[in-house]
């Protein structure tokens, strides 16, 4: 049951003009941010011959450009996600899941997944860009896995938090502003606890791009890789379980 | 008789905030039914049916379905669910055939057994020519068609159809009413109207819904009955006592309706207005009203729902 909500989902979206312009405005704009990058490496190539432990070309073009990538992950993702149970609960088809027999989970879940699987293919055509480089350069791919890793798990978090708000309201626009909202709050939520103890380790930990920052850097941590699940694991019941309230409130 | 229930409701409630839309309601449903939930807008037949459909949850009350308890086995009871809600729920960027597939599939049907399954509504329900076109593109009427079509397409035992010929051509009203006959064969079917034709038309049981509770269930072939008798109500500005009216030749009951109005039960054979009319000019009862009324549905609907409103 899954995998036909799932399919059904991915076919309306790749047949939608939206996935497609947004696929192409980001493959345009991650393109140009990667040839200045490359340009950048170019003319700092020379200085950081004879340097000992010098940034290679994965940490000096790879990861800045995931960290852009990542950005356009943030903006995108809400406009992805922002139909997902609004347009059913506006145009009442919500009712033929629901009659239909077929779990909550299994709704969320199919759904959630046709995003994933269209975000996931988004960022392999983000990786293809650096991995271009192996023809020419020395490569450090655990680094570049990481990143990918690093990518695909800010996908699953942004569209667990999309997927949450388009069940609260039947207007898309307004579940898209209010994912955007939550993301960018949850993205500078550290910046006032720079240098302060306590609550502002809580906030650190919180910030969404920070253990993201940690993969890129080649660090594998769990704890960064937990965050990212819990973010996804909590915003995807949240969700569960405001449709099974939905069923008792309207 | 019990091998073939489908549906047994007992005592289904559900509010929305303090106002009560559904109020202890119970009832069974058997193959061959049509069951006619009658009410006027607002009534709560919408509310009930979404209940049934398990799209709402109850707040009170239990819901079997073809032997499965929608709360403790949705997946089950659902499957044996086919509902038709109020707007057709339909995707509006799919084609007839992508939405009746997908509807299907949805309902646990193999890819296969979705085609066939489609192929066959689509012939029952005259959807034939226009498969390949957008659910956006169809006037109201092809999209009911449609809803009704993904209601039955799993051939489920029990069917619940929500105002299932509101918006229609008479044509297409005429049609619709012709399948759901059909479907009582191998069927239980509720359907939800404000109109009583429709239930006349199509209904074996009738519910008469007012304020979410059940205020009148019969079905239909008793009203039948009733109304090999007649009535016929006199409004006199000069009444008699009653007694003086039960001696009119034919008259077997008389009910005072206050303000000089009377109805005179009688049997259907005879003729009650002459003598009517000539007692009322030689006895002065100088009468200003006189109308032949049946003991049918519309009369009992009437009374009901007049009942209720000047209680209120």
């Amino acid at each position: 049951m899954m995998g036909v909500i799932a399919g059904r989902e991915l076919r309306g979206l790749l047949w939608s003009p939206l996935a497609w312009t947004l696929l192409a405005v980001v493959q345009a704009w991650v393109a140009w941010i990667f040839l200045i990058l490359l340009d950048e490496f170019g003319a700092l190539q020379g200085r950081l011959v004879g340097l000992e432990h010098a940034p290679g070309v994965t940490d000096l073009v790879a990861a800045p450009l995931f960290r852009v990538a990542a950005w356009c992950l943030l903006i995108l993702t809400p406009l992805l996600t922002m139909r997902l149970f609004s347009e059913e609960r506006r145009n009442r088809t919500l009712d033929l899941l629901l009659s239909s027999p077929v779990t909550i989970t299994s709704m969320v879940l199919g759904k959630y997944l046709a995003v994933l699987v269209f975000l996931l293919g988004l960022n392999v055509l983000v990786a293809l860009m650096p991995l271009s480089l192996a023809a020419g350069a020395t490569l450090d791919f655990g680094k570049l896995a990481a990143g990918v890793l690093g990518l695909s798990l800010l996908a699953m978090s942004f569209t667990a938090v999309g997927l949450y708000f388009s069940t609260l309201t039947a207007q898309p626009a307004v579940a898209a502003v209010a994912t955007l909202g939550l993301l960018l709050f949850l993205s500078v939520i550290d910046a006032a606890s720079i240098g302060r103890q306590g609550a502002g380790e809580l906030f650190r930990y919180l910030s969404l791009f920070r253990h993201y920052d940690a993969l890129l850097l080649g660090l594998f941590d769990s704890a960064d890789v937990a965050y990212y699940l819990l973010l996804s694991v909590a915003f995807l019941g949240l969700a569960i379980r405001r449709l099974h309230d939905g069923r008792l409130r309207d | 008789m019990s091998d073939d229930l489908l549906v047994r409701v007992e005592g289904l409630s559900r509010r929305y905030g303090e106002q009560r839309v559904v109020d202890d309601l119970s009832f069974n449903l058997a193959k061959g039914q049509i069951l006619g939930f009658l009410g006027p807008n607002g009534a709560g037949k919408s509310t009930a049916l979404r209940m049934l459909a398990g799209v709402l949850a109850p707040d009170a009350g239990r819901i079997v379905i073809d032997g499965h308890d929608l709360l403790d086995e949705p997946r089950r009871a659902k499957q044996a669910i086919g509902y038709l809600p109020e707007r057709p729920p339909l995707y509006q960027e799919l084609t007839v055939d992508e939405q009746l597939q997908y509807s299907a599939r949805l309902h646990g049907l193999g890819r296969a057994a979705a085609r066939s399954g489609v192929a066959r509504v689509k012939e029952r329900c005259g959807l034939t020519g226009v498969g390949k076109r957008l659910n956006a593109n169809l006037s109201k009427g092809y999209q009911q068609r449609v809803g009704i079509a993904q209601a039955i397409l799993h051939d489920p035992p029990a069917i619940f159809l929500d105002e299932p010929t509101v918006g229609l051509d008479p044509l297409q009203v005429q049609e619709i009413r012709t399948l759901i006959g059909e479907l009582k064969a191998d069927h239980g079917v509720i359907l939800s109207t404000h109109l009583l034709v429709e239930v006349q038309a199509t209904c074996t049981d009738v519910h008469i819904i007012k304020a979410g509770r059940s205020v009148y269930a019969s079905p239909l072939a008793l009203l039948e009955q009733h109304r090999a008798s007649g009535c016929l109500r006199v409004g006199l500005r000069a009444p008699p006592p009653p007694a003086a009216l039960r001696q009119l030749a034919g008259v077997e009951r008389v009910e005072e309706l206050g303000q000089g109005r009377f109805r005179l039960h009688h049997a259907p054979e005879v003729i009650l207005h002459r003598a009517v009319l000539e007692q009322s000019r030689a006895r002065n009862w100088d009468l200003w009203e006189l109308v032949p009324e049946r003991a049918d549905l519309e009369r009992i609907f009437v009374e009901l729902m007049l009942a209720e409103r000047s209680v209120e």
